[in-house]
């Protein structure tokens, strides 16, 4: 959910200006966001399944350093979502394991 | 190759004031940090600041971000964003990468101000997506302004995880409760009286036993604990909540010092194995500095001060400032420091960071 009233920062003046596809499922962005923020805005909170267990991992720190909110980005895998700004049309997909490279379609 | 008087690693509020420290003084300064934006964490704290006038008190952590950002443009100092250092050379030789690519930068000096980061705690269903450091959820609702769950159940009662309570209700979650293992508040009594009379209880005394769920967090369950801090069977408490925030420390990020090859001490207070460093924040290496919460977990405040102390002791060997001029700025960063250190929660870092200086007098 988005924070679009503060008291202190005040109300919310950006707008949605970008589409990502999340497991083919289209999402409604903000440029320049941290995938992380667009895809826990959007309800998701599994952002990958570990390798051996298939357990699911989420976002643990969003400040880039522990990897645990690593995604498949437009093909390249182990991408840090909390770090890493969105593009419009961006294509993300909920990684297995330790992730292929390329778009699986 | 380029290069550069001091280079600063990190730039938030321990490097960005040890930049403008030292381009005061008319150094060269290029700062590197590995984020897109430069401020640290300044920029998702939304609360007042703590101390007297001198430490910025009453200002909010993002405008001081601000302050300093505007600083270090007005001096000229170089910012490099997204160049994620990666090692540190013979020689001061820095090797960083930028959009994939390797660089190098050589400095006649270096300041490590690399930070922390968030301690993780171990109970069963912790690894659950909804499971993540306070500071994390800190970032989400104030810097991208989204909520990570709307029912929050906040572990640990530091400074930080009474304040980031308030600013998620701030955010519009429900904090469900705030547990703390320990048999009392952690942090200051003012933060923990605001979420109180927010209508949020502090059950102390109580820990995680389980967190719910298959996929997501979709419950906790907290116990209490015994003065010998084993849990209690019967006094199971459940709670609704679907997001859990950890806010059980911070460790320092000092792996850069590591490869370096600095020495170090264990003091536990200040987050574990600490680069050893002087009144200088001088490492055991000649040349290179640290500042900030890679010296030892404290808080924004004292890590701007090291950073400026940094900034002065680099300006000084490199002769922009005489030893006379060097050493009054010094002493008046270091009362203010000290002052930062006391009563009852400065303490005990005060007499933390005293065993880390012996530490290098020992050495010596």
């Amino acid at each position: 959910m988005r924070v679009l009233n503060h008291p202190i920062l005040g109300d919310e003046t950006r707008q949605f200006n970008a589409t990502i596809i999340v497991d083919g499922k289209q999402i409604q962005a903000i440029e320049g966001e941290p995938i992380a923020a667009a895809l826990l805005s959007a309800g998701i909170k599994k952002f990958r399944e570990t390798q051996k267990n298939h357990k699911p991992r989420g976002i643990f720190c969003a400040i880039g350093r522990c990897t645990d909110c690593v995604m498949t980005v437009d093909g390249v895998p182990n991408v840090r979502t909390c770090i890493t700004p969105v593009r419009d049309g961006m294509i993300i997909s909920t990684q297995k394991g330790l992730g292929k490279w390329g778009i699986e379609r | 190759m380029k290069t550069t008087d001091i280079a600063v690693i990190g730039a938030g509020p321990a490097g960005l004031s040890c930049a403008v420290e030292a381009a005061r003084a008319g150094a060269q300064v290029t700062v590197l940090d590995e984020n897109l934006k430069p401020g640290g964490q300044l920029f998702k704290q939304i609360h007042k600041f703590f101390g007297s006038r001198e430490h910025k008190a009453g200002i909010r952590g993002f405008r001081i971000g601000q302050q300093l950002l505007e600083e270090t443009e007005k001096l000229g100092v170089e910012v490099l964003l997204d160049a994620a250092v990666y090692g540190i050379y013979e020689d001061r030789l820095i090797a960083y990468i930028t959009d994939g690519k390797d660089h190098t930068i050589k400095a006649k000096k270096i300041v490590m101000a690399t930070g922390a980061s968030e301690n993780a705690l171990a109970f069963p269903g912790c690894t659950l997506p909804g499971v993540m450091g306070a500071g994390a959820a800190q970032t989400m609702i104030n810097v991208n302004r989204v909520l990570p769950g709307q029912k929050i159940i906040m572990v640990g009662s530091g400074n930080v995880g009474l304040i980031v309570s308030y600013q998620l209700m701030q955010a519009g979650a429900d904090v469900l409760a705030l547990i703390e293992a320990a048999p009392k508040i952690g942090g200051y009594g003012v933060h923990a009286a605001k979420i109180r009379r927010a209508g949020v209880q502090i059950y102390t005394s109580t820990t995680i036993k389980e967190v719910l769920g298959e996929e997501k967090v979709e419950g906790v369950i907290a116990v209490n604990l015994d003065e010998k801090w084993q849990q209690v069977t019967g006094t199971e408490k459940h709670f609704n909540a679907d997001t859990v925030c950890l806010a059980v420390g911070l460790s320092p990020l000092t792996e850069l010092a590591w490869m370096a090859g600095c020495e170090f001490t264990f003091i536990p207070s200040l987050g574990g194995h600490v680069p050893i460093h002087d009144r200088n924040m001088e490492t055991t290496l000649k040349g290179i500095y640290i500042a900030g919460d890679i010296t030892g977990v404290e808080e924004a405040s004292s890590a701007m001060e090291e950073g400026r102390l940094a900034g002065v002791a680099c300006a000084e060997s490199l002769e922009y400032y005489d030893e006379n001029k060097a050493l009054e700025l010094k002493n008046q960063i270091w009362d203010r420091l000290d002052a930062l250190r006391t009563g009852p929660f400065g303490e005990g870092r005060f007499t933390a960071k005293l065993k880390q200086l012996d530490a290098r007098r020992q050495l010596a």
